[in-house]
């Protein structure tokens, strides 16, 4: 039996199916109980599990972070929200410097799982838009994925509850309720921590993950040429086998972030193809991102600066007449 | 000095909740700890301790007092730099601890970390991180953690008066106040952040801000291990019975620089000097001598002791540089915090009620 879900409702599927199957597993977040989350992800959860396992929380990004870490040593398994992404920046010290370092240091792992609504596109504005990833990136003993599908949102979330590690989930607002799919409605089973090829292609290789890989597929449909898409699903594991084998049977790449340009996913995407993989190419390694300013609100300066179909169709098509 | 603002809640009563082995062994930590860090110091001096060296000198009353005063399964998230002898009450080894100090390979840390920056997860310890007071607010996990299971368990954080003044601590006293979480948060007030004195780390004292949080609070003397003992004692009972969390003001000194790099010269002698009369452990040992325990045998067990220790951990070899990489994340499965050894007796009794 299939049924179909939005990406908010795939997650929320992930969450529940793990909250049933494990009693150590427990939410916590900003207003996610009575409100059911900003986003309503968690709708309808308080009264389904009671508000001892769907716990709202002070407005303490700190507090939430490092609770979490207590409560993930002491054996169960949180799974926090951060209302909007861009708050994870006043939890970072616990995340970065407490969560990150834990293993390494003394060998106690921290299970837990950290729930970011990220990206652009609604005018958010500078602090409800951001993608915040790479600061995790180069964080040692953090996970990072990012799911672009219905399919893969549902089998991330059970992929990064079940994770012995810090887990950070981006989940992109713009794809919430815009993308749709049938998906069996039977167990969840965990995404792989790999990434994904989209479709398959020879003259050029498009690498993207979350928002951007539907950007991607918007773009390549417009264009007369035979293009891979590889969607990342993970950025901590990055899947460079796949990377390096992608642009190996292509020999050109195009790398997309919504992020800001300087030191994005993409850079260190790009920096790997300039170092193992330059005698497979046929082009220059060619980047699209934000430029390096904070995310603006008005709706023409947002679409200015978020690189949209058009700049991904002119990029590709750069490359494809190299 | 001392000023039990509660005195009902220090549990002072007229017979002592310790028999003569738990003094004698009270003593023996605290001497311990000093012995330990004595020989720390004695070999960063001689190059043999990389970074530099921090040591307790002067606190050793209030790690020791406190662990004394907890169950095996109450974690401790964490001991601070002051607080070495945490650890020892619950079973540190120290040939690996001196290894460790000296960056040699060693089960502790491996040789990724130094100082007192160690935990033991099957001693029911997280080690500390050097941003204060991020501890306590995994401490503040760890409570609601049993709290949600219904474990009669409290967790124990230490910070000092610097750590009062950073945003994790309101947090964490916010957040153990509005759940009432069985959460003891001990504050180290050794008058002193580095070379910052606490009049330019708080307006309001720590322990009067704490009703604002609805967090219980007093004030104790923070070189009578006994005290300590008896406060956090009765911390712990109140927390796992229910009553929430409490903040014990420890009044101490620090002794020493913040480190040895640092001479102190920013500290005044005649307080210092002051403070050196109340020495913790002198003044314990002449009491229990009093009462006819053999404290220079004990002195002589630790000595010997930490000598043999300081022998064997001379013999470890430095780390494979390899070692360096690897478990940055866990591959298996996640093993929760583990349990420490119970030191007080009267866990023993309460059993046997």
């Amino acid at each position: 039996m299939s049924t179909e879900r939005t990406y908010l409702h795939a997650i929320s599927a992930g969450l529940r199916q793990e909250m049933e199957r494990d009693d150590r597993v427990f939410l916590m977040g900003e207003d996610i109980g009575a409100l059911g989350g900003a986003f309503k992800v968690t709708d309808g959860f308080a009264e389904e599990f009671g508000s001892d396992r769907v716990r709202d929380t002070p407005i303490a990004e700190a507090g939430i972070v490092g609770a979490a870490v207590g409560a993930a040593i002491a054996g169960l398994r949180p799974v926090c929200e951060m209302q909007f992404g861009d708050f994870v920046a006043c939890g970072f010290d616990q995340l970065v410097n407490v969560a990150g370092k834990m293993h390494y240091r003394l060998g106690l792992a921290v299970p837990l799982t950290l729930r970011l609504p990220t990206g652009g596109g609604f005018s958010g504005g500078p602090f409800h838009s951001q993608n915040p990833e790479a600061w995790f990136m180069h964080a040692p003993g953090l996970r990072v994925v990012a799911p672009a599908t219905v399919r893969d949102a549902q089998g991330l979330i059970v992929s990064a509850i079940r994770d012995p590690n810090p887990v950070i989930f981006l989940e992109h607002k713009n794809l919430y309720r815009r993308v749709k799919d049938d998906v069996d409605d039977g167990e969840i089973f965990p995404t792989p921590l790999t990434a994904r090829t989209v479709r398959h292609g020879s003259d050029l290789t498009i690498i993207a993950y979350g928002a951007m890989v539907h950007t991607a597929e918007r773009a390549v449909a417009e264009l007369d040429a035979d293009i891979e898409i590889l969607d990342l699903r993970t950025l901590v594991p990055l899947d460079e086998g796949a990377i390096l084998a992608s642009v190996a049977r292509t020999g050109k790449v195009l790398v997309l972030d919504e992020a800001n340009y300087t030191c994005a996913a993409g850079a260190q995407v790009a920096s790997l193809i300039a170092d193992r993989g330059f005698e497979t190419l046929d082009g220059p390694v060619r980047r699209l991102a934000a430029p390096d300013v904070p995310i603006p609100f008005s709706p023409p300066l947002e679409q200015f600066v978020l690189p949209g179909d058009d700049a991904v169709k002119e990029a590709a098509r750069g490359l494809l007449e190299y | 000095m001392a000023a039990t603002r509660d005195a009902d809640a220090a549990g002072q009563s007229d017979r002592s909740p310790l028999t003569d082995t738990d003094r004698a062994g009270l003593l023996e930590y605290m001497m311990l700890m000093r012995a330990v860090e004595e020989e720390g110091l004695r070999l960063y001096k001689q190059g043999k301790v990389p970074g530099s060296f921090y040591d307790g000198r002067g606190q050793e009353a209030v790690c020791v007092g406190a662990t004394w005063a907890l169950h095996g399964s109450d974690p401790i998230s964490s001991p601070l730099i002051r607080d070495l002898g945490a650890h020892l009450v619950r079973g540190t080894d120290l040939v690996e601890l001196f290894r460790h100090y000296m960056g040699r390979s060693n089960t502790i840390s491996r040789g990724r970390e130094g100082n007192v920056h160690f935990g033991d997860r099957t001693k029911g310890i997280v080690g500390m991180i050097s941003m204060l007071p991020d501890m306590m607010v995994v401490a503040v996990g760890f409570a609601m953690a049993f709290r949600m299971r219904g474990e009669r368990r409290c967790a124990l954080t230490f910070f000092g008066d610097g750590a009062t003044s950073r945003g994790d601590w309101h947090e964490a006293m916010n957040w153990a106040g509005i759940d009432q979480l069985p959460v003891i948060f001990v504050f180290e007030n050794n008058q002193t952040a580095y070379s910052t004195p606490t009049s330019r780390q708080f307006a309001v004292d720590p322990v009067d801000r704490a009703a604002g949080y609805g967090v219980h609070a007093i004030t104790i003397d923070g070189n009578d291990v006994e005290a300590v003992f008896a406060a956090t004692s009765a911390a712990r009972t109140r927390a796992v019975e229910g009553g929430g969390p409490t903040l014990i003001e420890t009044q101490t000194m620090r002794m020493h620089g913040h480190g040895a790099h640092d001479d102190a010269g920013y500290m005044e002698k005649d307080v210092l000097e002051k403070w050196a009369a109340r020495d913790p452990i002198n003044s314990y040992a002449e009491r229990l001598r009093a009462d006819r325990v053999d404290v220079d045998a004990i002195q002589a067990r630790v000595t010997e002791t930490v000598s043999e220790a300081v022998d064997a951990a001379m013999t470890g070899p430095m780390p494979e540089p390899s070692e360096a990489l690897g478990d940055v994340f866990c591959q298996g499965e996640a093993e929760p915090i583990g349990e420490g050894p119970t030191r007080w007796s009267g866990f023993a009794q309460e059993v046997t009620k």
